[in-house]
C-alpha cells in the first residue's frame, strides 16, 4: 500500500490548489523524465503527484501576434519539432531542446521540466537564456513572470514560490537578421549529459552585431547569462578580437566543479572554444534571416 | 488508499486494470494486463526495452504513470503481428537474425515501427540516431539497422 495521489487536473487553478495544499510532498508530473526516474532511485517521495497534461495552456505552442511563441512548460520536444514555424525562427532553442535524451525521451520530456528540475547542465536552458525567454508562472497568488536565468536557484532548486507552478515559456518575436545556436561538448555523440552547453543568440545589421545574448551551462551552480560576452560582441563585425573577448569572458564566467565529466580547467577553457563556435553558427543562421 | 481504476485501449482493444498510483505503465502492462512483451531492462529510461507508443508518440512506458494511461491509446509489441501474421518488421529481424537474446527486440521492434511510420525512407544515420534510446548488448546494433533499412526498402516496393 502507498499514500501517494495521482491527480490530473484540468484546468490550471484546480492545479494551483492541489499543489498549493500538498505542500511540499507535492511533486509536478510533465513528461516525468526525471521525476520517475528520482521516484524509482528513492530520492523524492512525492505525497501528491499533480500531472499537468490534461491543461490545455501547458501542452500548446502558440505564435503571438508580433511574431513571437508561446510554449506550454509541459510540450515534448518531439511535438515542439514538429511545429512548422519554431524550428526555423529558433533553431537554437529547438536543437538544444531535441538534444535532451533519446527518441523515446524526447516523446515527453519537456523545456519546462529541464528548467524546473534545475540541472546546471540543463540542454534547453543555455538556449532560453540566450533567447531572452521569459517565463510564466502561477501560484495562490496568482500570476507573474521572470526572466528564464532567474528560475534555477542552484542544482535541483529553483526559486519559484512554495505552490507555484511553471506554465509557459515566452519567446519574443524575432528582428531580421537574427540568429541562435545551442552547442555542448559530450565525449559521444548522443544521449549524454553536457561538459559545457553554450547558447548564442544575436542579431546582425550590416555585419555588425546589435544585439546578443549567451547562456553557458554545466560551469556554475546554475546555467548562467554571461553579460560581459554578449557585450563583447555587440557593436563588432563579429571579427577575431570580438569572439576572443566574448570567449574570454565566457571563461571568466565559470564557477565549475572537477568531476567525471570534466575538469575545472578543461570545463573553463571549453567554455570559451564553445562561445567561439556557437556564436559563428548563430551568425550563419542570422544572415540568412 | 484504494487503487486507482483506469480504462484505457491498448493495441486498439478497450481495457480497463487497477494500479497504485505510483506504478509505472511498464509495471501495469507486466503486472494486471499480463502483457509481457514489454521488458524492464533499466528502469530509468536509458535502455528502451520497456518502448511503447502512446497516442502513437514512441514513450519508455517505465517513465510513465500507469494512471496516466486514463483515456489514451496505447500500443505495445503485442499489438505488432496480425494473428499469425508477422509485421515485416518482426520478420525482417529473424531473417537477417537481428537478434539474440532478445530482451530489447521488442522495444526495437517498437521504436523501429514508429520510425518507418513518421519516415519511410530512413538513412543510415537516421536509423542510428532514432535508435540511439534502444540499447543491445548481443548484436552490436550492425544486424538491426540493416534490417529496418531493408524493411524499408520492402515496405516502400510493397506500397508501390
Amino acid at each position: 500500500m502507498t499514500d501517494i495521489r495521482y491527480l490530473s487536473p484540468a484546468t490550471l487553478d484546480e492545479a494551483i490548489s492541489a499543489f498549493a495544499a500538498a505542500g511540499s510532498a507535492a511533486r509536478i508530473l510533465a513528461g516525468g523524465t526525471d521525476l520517475l526516474v528520482q521516484m524509482r532511485a528513492g530520492s523524492v517521495k512525492p505525497g501528491v503527484i499533480v500531472d499537468i497534461k490534461r491543461i490545455s495552456e501547458m501542452t500548446t505552442i502558440e505564435e503571438t501576434a508580433g511574431g513571437g511563441f508561446r510554449i506550454g512548460a509541459a510540450v515534448p520536444g518531439a511535438v515542439l519539432a514538429e511545429h512548422p514555424r519554431f524550428g526555423k525562427v529558433w533553431p537554437g532553442v529547438l536543437e538544444a531542446v531535441n538534444l535532451i535524451g533519446s527518441t523515446q525521451v524526447q516523446g515527453r520530456a519537456s523545456a519546462g521540466g529541464n528548467l524546473c528540475n534545475s540541472s546546471p547542465a540543463a540542454d534547453s536552458v543555455p538556449a532560453m537564456i540566450a533567447a531572452g525567454a521569459i517565463v510564466t508562472v502561477a501560484g495562490p497568488s496568482g500570476r507573474r513572470e521572470m526572466p528564464v536565468e532567474q528560475v534555477p536557484a542552484g542544482p535541483g532548486r529553483t526559486n519559484l514560490k512554495p505552490g507555484e507552478i511553471l506554465v509557459s515559456f515566452a519567446l519574443p518575436p524575432r528582428p531580421p537578421g537574427s540568429g541562435d545556436a545551442y552547442l555542448r561538448m559530450i565525449p559521444r555523440t548522443e544521449m549524454d549529459i553536457a561538459v559545457v552547453g553554450c547558447g548564442v543568440s544575436l542579431t546582425l545589421k550590416d555585419g555588425v552585431c546589435t544585439a546578443a545574448r549567451v547562456g553557458l551551462g554545466a560551469v556554475a551552480p546554475t546555467v548562467l547569462l554571461v553579460e560581459a560576452a554578449a557585450k563583447a560582441l555587440v557593436g563588432s563585425k563579429l571579427d577575431d578580437a570580438a569572439l576572443n573577448a566574448a570567449a574570454a569572458a565566457c571563461s571568466a564566467a565559470c564557477r565549475p566543479i572537477d568531476d567525471k565529466r570534466g575538469t575545472i580547467a578543461y570545463r573553463t577553457k571549453i567554455a570559451g572554444v564553445l562561445l567561439k563556435r556557437t556564436a559563428t553558427i548563430a551568425a550563419q543562421r542570422a544572415g540568412r534571416n | 488508499m484504494a487503487k486507482l481504476h483506469v480504462s484505457t485501449t491498448i493495441n486498439g482493444e478497450p481495457m480497463e486494470f487497477l494500479c497504485e498510483p505510483n506504478d509505472t505503465m511498464l509495471d501495469a502492462l507486466r503486472g494486471p494486463l499480463a502483457l509481457t512483451g514489454s521488458k524492464e531492462g533499466c528502469a530509468s529510461g536509458d535502455c528502451g526495452a520497456c518502448s511503447i507508443t502512446l497516442d502513437d508518440r514512441l514513450v519508455c512506458s517505465c517513465l510513465m504513470l500507469a494512471a496516466e494511461a486514463e483515456g489514451r491509446d496505447l500500443r505495445t509489441i503485442e499489438g505488432m503481428a496480425h494473428g499469425e501474421r508477422l509485421h515485416p518488421l518482426q520478420q525482417k529481424f529473424l531473417e537477417m537474425a537481428a537478434l539474440q537474446c532478445g530482451i530489447c527486440t521488442s522495444g526495437m521492434l517498437v521504436a523501429s515501427e514508429a520510425l518507418l511510420r513518421k519516415n519511410p525512407r530512413p538513412s543510415e544515420e537516421e536509423v542510428r540516431f532514432w535508435l540511439a534510446g534502444n540499447l543491445c548488448r548481443c548484436t552490436g546494433y550492425d544486424k538491426i539497422v540493416r534490417a529496418v533499412l531493408e524493411t524499408a526498402a520492402e515496405m516502400r516496393e510493397a506500397a508501390q
